[in-house]
């Protein structure tokens, strides 16, 4: 059968040119590799940025680098990762390619509209970057845009904030192509609590980038307004609160942190259960956790303002419900150690990936906690701490989890299998390097090393030193994982529709799927992890019914 | 066409949703953009109400200098054109196209009206040196500077609101002719109406929060 490689559908009927049948196609599983492919460009070049950070710290003292651009660099490697990279991240990539393949649907519910997100993340990626090629350089004000410095600073910002917003209207697209699609085009059969887990994460996720883009979109755009015509709402001088925009900020920010890591968290259990052969442990709990850090998640933005002068009653509000955020992540981390236990375990790449992924974001998780204790908050606020925090959660655990995603996906993607051996060396690179480069942050940051300075004292030099060979060590894992998969389109062997036997819907069509997916739609009256005796449990016929 | 099926073990049919033709799927699409909008929205009465419960004397004393008759005008204008956009999309419904047409370019020129009116409006307040950054606002107490800021980003984004609204149904105009609206698809139209109250119900709330305040 041919697959999507060969046939898609455009928005204005076919074209000769593959260029052309690319970069308008309406087919979901091309769309997602389009995402991939600017993605990961951009990934690799904010990779780079952090690279050159790390040589620079290597050595107390100015090395090759002015403060400023330092300055721009952090910004533009912020920038990139947050607004770029991770938040579209997993639901625009692997999102938009499995989710219809999971519900047992030909396309999203608006494959247009789909179209349309990706043209104009492409349109907020050049606006970003056009401040790279003007004379005034990149935003230096850090991925945050506090004011009144963004208001103030001669750095070219605008771009960026205009960026920011268009890809505001992308991701808000997306989110509402997912909820609608999940609501309208599961299979018959499927109700909410047969869909894998995959999809609750991407679920909640878009309902957090349809309820919470917003605001960041009328924030950011009211700082453009301050710059261009000076409307005074957040400028201290024209009586404008600048805690204000703290607030509005985070109340976006902080739920995005969810964002980036409930698709992760769905990654996980459809690992966990296919490489255990066994069904999840709490199926419910963690759907329902899911949802329940998405609406909590609201709630706790304070606690990036513990030390911005809000009111003691508003911090101890702040800190606790933090707090009760960490109670559904504990819930999914122990469901996940409980279908571990007494499953037959198996190492395979993407599993190693997964391990690590909780490894990495218990530590992020925990010292989560730490920094939203109001007392230890003071100390370590704005310390190398906290961006070891967030490394730990994001790098460690996001991207971990995203790359155990891709490993999984990849022969029902490529219809290859990459190479088991590279895929493990690669792993360990990057586990080892990981650690190396973020563990030591905690501590100096822990001895009072601010963050986003271009120097520091001579008694922190060991700490960055590990760190720079840890960033090295990572960067090697990076490329060796490219290389893997480079290599496996050409030389890997065919993955066949089932390599991993997986029991979800997408392993019952041909890897990689044809054009509509499924050639006739399966009715689903069974649970998305059924097992026994290390085997998957349903099976279909040609014409998608079930053979028993 | 036959509506598609899927069957169970037993080999009972159930229906299957057609991704190319779902009118639920397009109207609850279009109520979840609205619910962005109504966040997005929603974070400038915050800010109103914020500001409002800091500078409450200066932000009724400025509130004066607006004009609250044509104001009142315009929301009138505006309750009058939800009333024709409405009578249109059932009109088209029941299969009276051309009276569904003739009800659309109503609203469409009811809505230039209310965007002329409030175009002059502002034009006496940038003559009078009230603007955002003038010298003259500027020498002005902070609370006023706040609350003519908050006006002109408000009446603004809802004037922006406004004129997508135009664009809109000239769209459905268009689409009336094509026959890409007609009485049994609807769809395109009744999501355009959804919007239209929407904005309607914005300036709902600008009115009594900018105009009726110093009153
Ligand atoms: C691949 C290896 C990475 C390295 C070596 C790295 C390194 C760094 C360094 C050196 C800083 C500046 C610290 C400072 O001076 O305060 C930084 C900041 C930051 N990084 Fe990374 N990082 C990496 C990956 C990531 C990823 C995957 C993300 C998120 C998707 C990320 C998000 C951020 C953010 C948001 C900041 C803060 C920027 C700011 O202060 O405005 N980083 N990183
Ligand atoms: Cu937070």
């Amino acid at each position: 059968m041919p697959s999507f490689y060969h046939e898609t559908k455009t928005v204005f009927g076919t074209h000769k040119n593959p260029i052309l049948q690319w970069i308008f196609t309406v087919d979901h599983k091309r769309i997602a590799l389009l995402y991939m492919g600017v993605m990961f460009t951009l990934f690799f070049l904010a990779v780079s940025a952090a690279v050159t950070m790390r040589a620079e710290l290597f050595f107390p003292g100015p090395q090759f680098l002015k403060p400023h651009t330092y300055n721009e660099l952090f910004t533009f490697h912020g920038v990139t990762m947050i607004f770029l990279f991770i938040v579209p991240g997993i639901p625009a990539a692997l999102g938009n390619f499995i989710l219809p393949l999971m519900l047992g649907a030909r396309d999203l519910s608006f494959p247009r509209l789909n179209l349309l997100s990706w043209w104009l993340y492409v349109i907020g990626v050049a606006t970003a970057y056009s401040a790279l090629m003007s004379g005034h350089g990149f935003a230096d004000t850090g991925w945050t845009f506090y004011a009144p410095y963004s208001l103030r600073t001669d750095s070219h910002v605008l771009p960026t904030l205009i960026a920011a917003f268009i890809l505001g209207i992308s991701s808000i697209l997306t989110g509402i192509n997912f909820v609608v699609t999940i609501h309208r085009l599961r299979a018959p059969g499927m109700g909410f609590f047969k869909m894998p887990l995959f999809v609750w994460g991407l679920y909640s996720t878009a309902w957090i980038q349809v309820l919470a883009t917003p605001v960041i979109g009328i924030t950011l755009l009211l700082v453009i307004l301050e710059r261009t015509l000076n409307i005074g709402i957040f400028d201290p001088t024209k009586g404008g609160d600048p805690i204000l925009y703290e607030h509005l900020f985070w109340i976006y920010s902080h739920p995005a942190v969810y964002l980036m890591i409930l698709p992760g968290f769905g990654i996980v259990s459809e690992v966990l259960t296919t490489f255990t052969r066994r069904t999840i442990f709490g199926y419910h709990a963690i759907a329902i956790s899911s949802a329940s850090i998405a609406g909590i998640g609201y709630l706790v933005w304070g606690h990036h303002m513990l030390t911005s002068g809000i009111s003691d009653m508003a911090r101890i509000i702040f800190s606790l419900l933090t707090f009760l955020v960490a109670v559904p992540t504990g819930v999914k981390i122990f469901d996940w150690m409980a279908t571990l236990y007494k499953g037959s375990i198996i190492l395979a790449t993407p599993m190693l990936w997964i391990l690590g992924s909780i490894v990495n974001f218990t530590i992020g998780g925990l010292t989560g906690l730490t920094l939203a204790a109001i007392g230890a908050d003071i100390h370590l606020h704005d310390t190398y701490f906290v961006v070891a925090h967030f490394h730990y959660t994001i790098l460690g655990g996001v991207m971990f989890m995203f790359i155990g995603g891709l490993h999984y996906w990849y022969p029902k993607i490529t219809g290859k299998i990459y190479d088991e051996v590279r895929g493990r060396i690669a792993f360990g690179l990057m586990f080892m390097g990981f650690n190396m480069l973020w563990f030591p942050m905690f501590i100096a940051g822990f001895l009072g090393n601010p963050r986003r300075y271009f120097d520091y004292l001579p008694t922190f030099t060991i700490y960055h030193q590990m760190a720079g060979v840890g960033a090295v060590l990572v960067a090697s894992g990076l490329l060796t994982i490219l290389y893997n998969f480079a290599r496996g389109l050409k030389e890997g062997k065919e993955a066949g529709p089932n390599p991993w036997n997986a029991t979800t819907l997408e392993w019952h069509i041909s890897s990689p799927p044809p054009l509509e997916n499924f050639s006739k739609i399966p009715y689903v009256d069974f649970d998305p992890y059924e097992y026994e005796h290390g085997e998957p449990v349903v099976h279909f016929d040609e014409n998608f019914r079930r053979v028993v | 066409m036959k509506k598609e099926m899927a069957y169970d073990i037993q080999g009972n049919s159930y229906p299957v949703a057609d991704y190319n033709d779902d009118y639920d799927g397009e109207k609850f699409g279009f109520w979840i953009f609205l619910l962005t909008e109504m966040m997005m929205f929603g974070v400038l009465f915050l800010l109103f109400a914020i500001n409002f419960y800091r500078h409450s004397e200066l932000f009724g004393i400025s509130s004066g200098n607006l004009n609250v008759w044509l104001g009142g005008v315009n929301t009138v204008i505006l309750l009058l054109s939800t009333y024709t956009m409405g009578l249109a999309s059932l009109m088209m419904r029941q299969g009276k196209v051309r009276v569904s047409a003739y009800l659309v370019g109503t609203t469409v020129v009811m809505a230039i009206l209310f965007l002329s009116i409030k175009a002059f409006e502002w034009s006496v307040d940038i003559h009078h040196g009230i603007y955002p950054g003038s010298s003259i606002l500027d020498a002005k107490d902070k609370g006023e500077i706040l609350f003519f800021g908050l006006y002109f980003v408000m009446t603004g984004l809802h004037g922006l609101h406004v004129i997508v609204g135009i664009a809109l149904m000239s769209w459905v105009l268009l689409l009336i002719r094509s026959g890409g609206v007609r009485p049994e698809h609807t769809i395109v139209m009744k999501n355009v109406t959804l919007y239209w109250d929407f904005v309607h119900l914005i300036w709902i709330i600008l009115f009594p929060i900018f105009y009726m305040i110093g009153v």
